[in-house]
């Protein structure tokens, strides 16, 4: 077989981080190739560079496709060329019928009008490719998740495609349509086009996946093939193996038996699909001066559990109780859930944490701003000085109080997030992805704080994705999934190993 | 060793004072940009009207003549600051005129009664309306559009079409009194000349104050030439412009209301926990609530504060025209709107203040006086407005874009 394609040595970097170091990769024409990698490895970021997101020129290193090298300035470019990409978030719009949607940007038409018949017909035999037996009318809104998916691939075919590049297709299917999906994949493999798979679910790659790339830490580690028979342990090994160093400040167990945080049976529904449980019975608790970790991959029901204890800003149909220091709290609405002594710092630090256009001075007391006020006037001394406080503490690199939050770098972005949580002085601290997109020096200084508050006496309950952080900073570790817990740890026994195998245990058995 | 680096120091002013200035200038010109733009404008009257603009008369009647857009342009702020807007206000205005006139003139129900009764029901309006856009999240576009039907509606049903009038000579006071000369024989008029420089000394005053509680915390940003030069001119205009005013009849009832007005919300807006909330749900509503704000109360409440504003501007138009007209207010809110936006506030929330609006206001004014002034058509003066109201919004955007 022939080499399809072949990026040889790709580098992309932003600002303050280097997303992708010298990484390459090798695609024979008509196999399935795994790509696979934690969370923030660069899977997507080398799809990118591929599909011409990030234009030629603004990566170094080469892409040679089909035998020549390819210099593509965008999407366009590369589409011509038959590499398409389905990505993660479905980019199908809602109110549009299906044959629209598969047209869309591409439209059957003779000088600007449209021909309504080569579109129907266009789109029923693509529908009949993917297995769909909707009509070509049908609204896409009216589909199921799966269905919207393959009606993706649909379009993705309608354009001549070479290369499909899948961004974790199956990451919100059910059980029976991602195996469709998979089969979809075998199918088209048998028909000549070359796929490129990305994916969490070990089981999935081992069942359809020729070759596999593994990338961590913006790196390509290794490139195993299927043919010749791996186990699933050895593919995570090689995605999670890397060495801690010391990229954690020393840990100083200063949990204590007083128990500060005890949830029970807290059950959370969608706020949209009332038949769907996002939350399952989950009971934990968290003691003071313990770091308590929550494992897990994406859509596991971490944020969504933490964001339904907070004040119920998440979800419906929420049942369970919750004790802090010993005596039921009311966590009804954010500002009640504040005053029991919980606080929420999000995944999510420009959506959901800062006032961008305002400044360090104006965000960081947000949360609770009688405490800079005498009544209802904000006393503006207390205020700057709380500020320039928390602006020493944290050691926010900015030019001063007065500077806007849109301005500041990520890490710092974050701390004044965490100042924020820090003013309103909780008892219980959720942490949600708090390093997230950081680099490693500020992320120690995050870490840093972390163990000091615990040190202090509260109790912080950390929610990452990545698992070196959770053993390098937490004291005992919870691993959930699919909405569940599925596992119970001390840190000192844990391992991303035992980590993952205890999720994909629990994945299997339902 | 860090900790000497993180905190500023402000002993090392002298050498770099001048570039700091620059850079400060550009890094503030959209503060700074829509004063000196006011001040150009007026200049530019002044001298192409052959002095009339700055005449005592002329002064005072361009006061009187902006009033209502001020009032209301307070209120808007908070709208637009939280992230909505309000179509409805001209109408609001013009019904809340056409009910007054009913109950004054019609029924002759005491004037200061009917006010109150006015008020409230600019209130009741707001509530309304703001808790459709508070808690359903109906778009405040589209709830206040339908408002503005219906209130223009309401005033056509009120005064059956026809214009009502006149007022007892009390009512009229409100827009067209002075403050009596306590002091002196009234020309000119010494109380008013008194009121202009105790007012200016105190807002010079309050500056200096604040200025240096800010070196406390070291948090001074403005370079002392631009303080002075800024707060020296702010003082001698309103000692001036009182002196002028001094000249003809004194301060106006309604610059009083106006100038209350103006203090009270600029305080709330910046000084207080509820305006620093405002701002918040404005800038970034998932963020406050999750910091615990209860933005949907907040929304209800500057809504509801709107209407009781669009009742008072519409108080303070229908004693000006001495009539209730079925055509009074309309088209209004678009002269609101605009000032609040000269004024630098953002369409997309959490961006403006109160003195800005005042500002962009008094820049429209100052066109409208000054065009008619020149004799220039009424078909020409909308197209400038609108021209000018397109470049401060361009220039604004502009200059975030360069920060």
């Amino acid at each position: 077989m022939a080499t399809l394609l072949e990026m040889r040595g790709i580098t992309k970097e932003f600002p303050g981080v280097k997303a992708l170091d010298r990484v390459s990769l090798s695609v024979e024409e008509g196999e399935i190739h795994a790509l696979v990698g934690e969370n923030g490895a660069g899977k997507s970021t080398l799809m990118k560079v591929l599909s011409g997101v990030y234009p030629h020129g603004s990566y170094t290193g080469d892409i040679v496709y089909d035998g020549e090298v390819q210099s593509f300035g965008g999407i366009r470019d590369s589409e011509a060329m038959g590499i398409i990409i389905i990505h993660q978030e479905l980019a199908l719009v809602p109110l549009l019928s299906v044959a629209e949607n598969i047209y869309l940007g591409n439209e059957r038409a003779t000088k600007g009008i449209m021909d309504w018949r080569a579109t129907r017909a266009g789109a029923a035999r693509l529908l009949a490719r993917v297995g769909l037996k909707e009509h070509p009318d049908t609204l896409v809104d009216a589909l199921g998740l799966g269905k919207q998916q393959l009606v993706e691939i649909a379009k993705a075919l309608s354009k001549d495609v070479r290369l499909l590049i899948l961004d974790e297709p199956t990451s919100s299917l059910n059980e029976t349509d991602s195996a469709k999906l998979l089969d979809l994949l075998l199918e088209f493999k048998r028909q000549g086009v070359t796929s490129i798979l990305i994916s969490h679910k070990l089981n999935e790659i081992s069942k359809v996946a020729d070759t596999i790339t593994v990338i961590r830490d913006g790196a390509a580690v290794s490139r195993l093939d299927c043919r010749t028979g791996i186990s699933e342990g050895d593919i995570i090994r090689d995605m999670v193996g890397r060495s801690l160093d010391d990229r954690y400040p020393p840990k100083v167990d200063t949990t204590t038996p007083e128990v500060a945080m005890r949830v029970q049976n807290w059950c959370v529904t969608h706020p949209l699909h009332s038949d769907r449980q996002v939350v399952k019975d989950v009971s934990f608790h968290v003691n003071k001066g313990e770091v308590l970790g929550i494992a897990g991959l994406m859509g596991a029901g971490r944020t969504e559990l933490a964001m339904s204890l907070f004040g119920r800003s998440y979800g419906s149909h929420i049942t369970g109780e919750v004790q802090i220091n010993g005596t039921a709290a009311d966590l009804s609405t954010v500002r009640r859930a504040i005053n029991a002594g919980l606080a929420y710092a999000t995944e999510d630090r420009k959506t959901y944490g800062l006032v961008l256009d305002d400044t360090i001075r104006r965000n960081v007391p947000l949360a609770n701003l009688s405490g800079v006020s005498d009544g209802m006037v904000v006393n503006r001394e207390r205020e700057a000085e709380v500020a320039a406080r928390y602006r020493t503490r944290l050691n926010i690199k900015s030019s001063s109080i007065e500077q806007e939050t849109v301005n500041l770098s990520g890490g710092n972005q974050q701390k004044v997030v965490l100042s924020k949580w820090l003013f309103a002085d909780p008892d219980v601290l959720i942490l949600d992805e708090p390093t997230r997109g950081i680099d490693v020096g500020a992320k120690y200084e995050i870490y840093t704080v972390i163990r000091d508050l615990a040190a202090a006496g509260k109790a912080i309950v950390v929610i990452s994705s990545e698992m070196p952080e959770l053993l390098g900073i937490t004291d005992r570790i919870y691993v959930m999934n699919e909405g569940r817990f599925v596992g119970e740890m001390p840190t000192a026994d844990a391992s991303q190993e035992k980590i993952m195998a205890t999720i994909i245990r629990s994945g299997d058995r339902t | 060793m860090t900790q000497t680096t993180t905190n500023p120091d402000n002993a090392d002013l002298p050498p770099v004072q001048v570039k700091s200035s620059w850079s400060f200038l550009r890094g503030h010109m959209r503060e700074y940009g829509i004063l000196f733009a006011l001040i150009a404008i007026m200049a530019f009257f002044q001298v192409a009207t052959g002095g009339i603009l700055l005449k005592p008369v002329n002064l005072t009647n361009l006061i009187l003549q902006n009033s209502y857009i001020i009032i209301m342009a307070i209120g808007m702020l908070l709208i637009i600051v939280a992230g909505h807007i309000d179509l409805s206000v001209g109408s609001v205005m013009g019904f809340v005129g056409a009910l007054a006139a009913v109950m004054i003139v019609n029924f002759d129900i005491p004037y200061l009664l009917a006010g109150i009764i006015c008020l409230f029901a600019g209130a009741v309006i707001g509530m309304a309306q703001g808790f459709w856009v508070a808690y359903f999240k109906i778009p405040s576009f589209i709830v206040t559009l339908a408002g503005m039907l219906v209130f223009k509606g309401l005033t056509l049903w009120l005064l059956a079409g026809q214009s009502v009038g006149p007022f007892p000579g009390q009512f009229q006071l409100i827009a067209s009194g002075f403050i009596p000369d306590l002091i002196g024989s009234g020309k000119p008029n010494v109380f008013s000349l008194a009121i202009g420089v105790v007012v200016a000394s105190i807002i010079l005053l309050l500056a200096v104050r604040s200025r240096s509680e800010a070196a406390k915390t070291g948090s001074v940003e403005e370079p002392f030439v631009f303080f002075a030069a800024k707060n020296g001119l702010i003082f001698l205009a309103l000692i001036y412009l009182s002196y002028l005013m001094a000249n003809f009849r004194g301060l106006p009832n309604v610059f009083i209301v106006m100038a209350l007005l103006i203090a009270v919300y600029s305080f709330v807006t910046s000084r207080t926990t509820i305006g620093r909330r405002i701002y918040a749900i404005g800038g970034n509503e998932k963020a406050a609530m999750l910091s615990g704000i209860n933005a949907p109360r907040l929304t209800f409440l500057t809504f509801a504060n709107m209407g009781v504003l669009a009742a008072l501007a519409g108080l303070v138009f229908a004693a000006r025209l001495n009539t209730a007209t079925p055509k009074a207010g309309a088209g209004f809110e678009l002269d609101v709107i605009a000032a609040v936006f000269i004024g630098g506030a953002s369409m997309a929330g959490g961006v403006g203040t109160v003195v800005g609006a005042v500002i962009g206001a008094f820049i429209m004014g100052v066109m409208n006086n000054g065009m008619s002034i020149l004799g220039i058509g009424i078909d020409w003066q909308q197209c400038i407005k609108g021209l000018v109201l397109l470049a401060a919004v361009i220039f604004d955007v502009m200059n975030k874009r360069k920060a």
